[in-house]
């Protein structure tokens, strides 16, 4: 067993290694990542925007109902709601959800490649088949994601203030004196480290297990779910590292 | 011209394919038959080096192929064309785009000369109209006739085919094969064709090679197989029906 860690691990490390050659044609290298941009982030916007939303919705409510104190200032609505964003919600929660999305669509794609011979192909040819593939859409997310999580801090926000006005939990002038209540601007540069670490794990780890499949579609779509299992425990494992590290 | 001498090649400590020699000559269709399973893919994987022999040696031309670096063989690999047996084209490119690839990545055309390029190769294997569909959109015979076309835009000096018409018709086959042939005499390439399909070995085989359990069993040219009195290939070339008859058995 924990062979196999090890194994898988130098598995890894080599194939990182091979990612990290250098690039046959800049040009073309450039035009892939402008393609994998708009394929693993753009697309994401949509989903981003929704979870940010309803998740600062439900985030403030909770707050609201944990803290029905008369003697705690309801400003304190706001103060929680945007430090359980900045801090935990919009990279961890939505570096989880991009390794589901994100990361199975990698995988399947490289694994289905691989199966159908499409790797090969790259390879007879003289092209570094796992530079040209996975190195455009590390460097697409480690520049995007970043986006996305300053979208689902304004998001979620956004939806905790709507959602607290509309139920009368707390008023427009609290909300914002509670978002502006003691604030460290540190927290968005540690969240959005966080996101850069989490879009290479996803990004790579992902390739990986599609790079290295071998069989059918059956395999594929095994590749695809391991995918996203280990993409999602390092992030947790990287979450826990960081804050560590970025926040002691 | 390719040279292998004494390729062996295990799996898990099975033994695929023991000590196979041969050579293959520029200009030539050069056919290895077997039965399925009897290691063809292995050994032109082994040949063009996405599969490394554990013995034994691959020149082409007098150069050392399996022994070199990456971006030494990088250089070999642009003179190679390989038609892959499902074709493997790119599925998030059109047809067009498919057989210009391999024409972005290694020269300097410009935009014009490779998109007339890749419409001579296109017109070369009689595909037209069809520049803007993607792979899921032609039929079988078609990618395979795409494959081929992508194969031969760089204009390469050995061509490798697996299994060119599994899954075709027999009239298509035929198609395909000729193409093959033509293609190979036409630009003078080294040719080596995977396949299990007597009509391509009767039809296009200038030379034959017959492997038998890993081995090499037999060689020879299509007209010396029917007079051949190797059983292993008798059985082999005589399995149907209707080659029986013709031979009298
Ligand atoms: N990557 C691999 N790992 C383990 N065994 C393999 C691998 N690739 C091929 N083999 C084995 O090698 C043997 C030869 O396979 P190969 O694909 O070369 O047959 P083939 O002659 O091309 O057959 P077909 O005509 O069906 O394509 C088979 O028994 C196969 O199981
Ligand atoms: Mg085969």
């Amino acid at each position: 067993m924990l062979v196999k860690v090890f194994h898988l691990f130098g598995e890894y490390v080599l194939f990182l290694k091979k990612v990290f050659s250098k690039p046959e044609k800049r040009k073309i290298y450039l035009k892939q990542t402008m393609i994998e941009m708009d394929k693993l982030g753009f697309l994401s916007i949509g989903i981003v925007t929704i979870i940010s939303f309803f998740m600062g919705a439900v985030i403030t409510l909770q707050t609201a109902y944990n803290i029905e104190n008369p003697f705690l200032p309801s400003y304190l609505i706001g103060v929680g709601t945007r430090d359980s964003i900045l801090l935990e919600f919009s990279s961890t929660v939505i570096g989880l959800i991009l390794a589901g999305k994100v990361g199975s669509n990698i995988a399947s794609e490289i694994g289905t490649m691989r199966v159908s011979e499409q790797i090969d192909a790259l390879e007879i040819m003289g092209i570094n088949s796992a530079s040209y593939l996975v190195l455009p859409k590390i460097i697409a997310t480690m520049l995007f994601n970043p986006f996305l999580t300053m979208l689902s801090m304004v998001v979620g926000i956004i939806g905790g203030w709507s959602v607290g006005v509309f139920t009368g939990v707390v008023s427009t002038q609290q909300y914002i004196d509670g978002i502006r209540y003691a604030f460290v601007p540190f927290y968005i540069t540690y969240a959005l480290i966080k996101m850069v670490f989490f879009a290479f794990i996803i990004t790579t780890i992902s390739s990986f297990y599609g790079y290295r499949v071998q069989g059918g579609s059956l395999e594929v779509g095994k590749a695809s779910t391991n995918a996203v299992v280990m993409s999602s425990i390092f992030i947790l494992l990287f979450n826990l590292l960081l804050t560590q590290l970025l926040l002691s | 011209m390719i040279t292998i001498n004494n390729i062996s090649k295990s799996f898990d400590g099975r033994k695929v394919l023991s000590d196979i020699s041969a050579t293959f000559d520029k200009g030539k269709t050069n056919l290895i038959i077997g039965q399925s399973g009897s290691g063809k893919t292995v050994l032109l994987k082994c040949i063009v080096g996405l599969l490394e022999a554990d013995e034994g040696e691959v020149y082409y031309n007098d150069i050392l192929f399996n022994k070199l670096s990456f971006d030494k063989k990088k250089l070999i690999r642009q003179k190679m064309g390989m038609l892959f047996q499902g074709a493997a084209l790119f599925d998030s490119m059109s047809v067009e785009k498919n057989v210009m690839f391999p024409l972005d990545m290694f020269t300097e055309m410009s935009k014009e000369e490779k998109l007339e390029r890749a419409n001579f190769c296109l017109q070369r294997v009689n595909i037209i109209n069809a520049n803007h569909l993607f792979p899921d959109e032609i039929s079988g015979g078609m990618k395979k006739r795409v494959a081929i076309a992508r194969a031969i835009a760089l204009n390469p000096e050995f061509l490798f085919c697996d299994e060119p018409n599994s899954g075709l018709d027999p009239k298509t086959s035929v198609v395909i094969d000729h193409l093959i042939k033509d293609i190979t005499e036409e630009y003078n390439i080294t040719t080596l064709v995977n396949t299990h399909d007597m009509n391509s070995v009767m039809g296009i085989g200038d030379k034959v090679i017959f492997i038998y359990e890993g081995q090499k069993w037999w060689e020879g040219s299509r007209n010396d197989i029917l007079d051949s009195d190797n059983k292993e290939l008798n059985e082999f070339v005589f399995s149907s029906e209707l080659t029986r008859k013709i031979k009298g058995l």
